[in-house]
């Protein structure tokens, strides 16, 4: 009858509705799926009817085919699991690298007058504009590439982190400090679980970035991958393959995000 | 209550004894040198260990200035902050500050966030321990494990109390701590406040707008105020509060003084 002078206290703590929730996630994935399947359909359709040759769009078969021919002869595996190596790598020393110069940068105006420039010039420079260089210097092998993913993966984390640092509550900071929390505790302590979710939106668009330079790096100078599948079924003549690396391509970097975005929702529930 | 209080004063042989503050002809300006903002000028004051000095004062006045000067967050421009004897340089280990808000680390529990306050060289144990006792005299020790957003304000602004105290300072800081509670709430906090001088006895700052706190709380009160030729706040008096505490909130003797403050603060007591 009496209202408790702390009503939030007399609850206890707001119990999510897992159940539900989980549900609405599960409905969200289905409708999700629908497009994908009218396209599959529609491809199916249009190459059934002859509307393209077989060599501008090959049936969704012929694509399976194709897939099951190279998994056979066991190429399949090596090219994904070297593509999804790279990427992890190059993905990993991309955000480590992105997180320190991001936090650097974000903390000391005096870094950020000084390197701010001059990273914001590297980052202009196209991806493609790197690899004869990073030949020249590293040479044709997994480094190179990987460095390259590692320039992709690095822009997006940096970016993130070192704007969302400027913006964390001051209030916050201050009590820190006035804690005695000074230098890298205090950015473990106040600052990093701050920016956790834009560390996650950074992640997620680095890794999208990771997959797009993985291509740009074995399209030249590779002779695995699924960009060298790409570009040697170009040579080849076989459409059926490039689709396969394409779609390959497609259902790979989708995967990792929706890891990644797993991992964020379990972040942002912890942090925000 | 009573055997938590002769608990604390026994377990924690570390705990340093209430300091002594003086603040000596400390002034202020913000702004540029073309644009210049005097806030505080020439305040000297000097409050003993053990004492509660209330700093009374329309809003805008500098209270927080001067406070946050005592804490090493801000450095005057003039004079200085002395406390035990030692000028404050920065941020001082002997002080500890509660503001406003809670400013708790949202994404920690209660109990992590007082064991923010504890000083660096205490042990694990020993700091595990103190966060316990601290959690159970401000009436938290069943909500250790709750986050800020999951407890009141009062609550939250308890913790903050807290995690001041697990500093073991010398000197508490208080920044209207109890300002943005509701007034039934703020009344609890007053008597929580009196309940933790008297088991831990420090030298306490309370920044305050409310008169009656001050009455309540203090055993002097500064008010804050311009006065005289020059610009910006400076002590426009020094009041001792007769009376032990707890003190009788509708006293008369209490309420003359009330009639002079309000009158100092230029608010007519109708």
């Amino acid at each position: 009858m009496t209202a408790p002078t702390t009503p939030a206290a007399a609850a206890p703590p707001r119990s999510r509705n897992r159940g539900s929730g989980s549900a609405r996630r599960v409905r969200g994935a289905l409708l999700g799926l629908i497009v994908p399947a009218l396209l599959l359909g529609a491809w199916q359709l249009s190459s059934a009817t002859g509307t393209f040759t077989a060599v501008q769009l090959p049936p969704p078969g012929a694509v399976a085919a194709a897939g099951a021919e190279l998994l056979e002869r066991g190429e399949l595996g090596v090219h994904l699991g070297i593509s999804t190596q790279r990427v992890l790598l190059g993905f990993a020393a991309g955000a480590a690298l992105g997180l320190t110069a991001g936090a650097v940068l974000g903390l000391s105006r005096t870094a950020d007058a000084l390197l701010g420039p001059t990273i914001g010039a590297v980052r202009a420079v196209p991806s493609l504009a790197w690899v004869p260089l990073l030949i020249l210097w590293i040479g044709i092998n997994e480094d190179s590439k990987v460095t390259l993913i590692l320039i992709g993966a690095f822009f997006p984390v940096f970016t993130t982190v070192s704007l969302a640092l400027r913006h964390v509550d001051r209030n916050l900071v201050e009590a820190g400090r006035a804690f005695g929390l000074t230098g890298f505790r205090l950015l473990t302590t106040v600052q990093l679980p701050a920016i956790i979710p834009a560390v996650f939106s950074g992640l997620r668009l680095a890794l999208a970035q990771s997959w797009l330079f993985l291509v740009a790096s074995e399209l030249i100078a590779a002779s695995m991958g699924l960009g060298w599948l790409l570009s040697d079924s170009q040579n080849n003549g076989r459409v059926d393959r490039i689709f396969l690396a394409i779609v390959l391509l497609a259902v790979l970097g989708k995967t990792t995000d929706a890891l990644l975005g797993l991992a964020q929702r379990w972040a942002v529930q912890r942090w925000a | 209550m009573t055997a938590v209080l002769a608990s604390s004063t026994t377990t924690d042989p570390r705990r340093r004894p209430p300091l002594e503050v003086s603040f000596s002809r400390l002034g202020r300006s913000f702004g540029t040198s073309s644009d210049r903002r005097v806030v505080l000028r020439d305040v000297t004051v000097h409050i003993r260990p053990g004492e509660v000095l209330a700093i009374l004062g329309t809003s805008g006045c500098g209270k927080s200035t001067l406070l946050r000067a005592a804490a090493g967050l801000d450095t005057p421009d003039a004079g200085s902050v002395l406390i035990d004897g030692t000028e404050v340089r920065g941020i001082d280990e002997r002080c500890a500050v509660a503001f406003q808000e809670p400013r708790l680390l949202p994404w920690h529990t209660l109990q992590a966030n007082v064991a923010i306050g504890l000083p660096k060289s205490s042990s694990a144990s020993a700091g595990k321990a103190k966060v316990a006792e601290l959690l159970k005299l401000v009436g938290l020790d069943r909500f250790a494990k709750h986050r800020p957003r999951e407890v009141s304000g009062g609550m939250a602004q308890r913790a903050s109390l807290a995690r001041a105290l697990a500093r073991t300072p010398g000197v508490l800081l208080l920044d209207e701590p109890f300002g943005a509670l509701d007034a039934l709430t703020r009344l609890k906090m007053q008597d929580l406040l009196l309940e933790i001088h008297t088991a831990q006895p420090t030298t306490v700052l309370l920044v305050t707008h409310d008169v009656d706190e001050a009455l309540q709380l203090a055993d002097r009160i500064l008010v804050l105020g311009s006065s005289g030729d020059g610009p910006g706040s400076t002590v426009k008096d020094l009041i001792p509060v007769p009376g032990g505490r707890p003190r009788d909130r509708s006293s008369r003797e209490l309420a003359e003084l009330r009639r002079n403050l309000l009158a100092l603060l230029g608010v007519a007591a109708h």
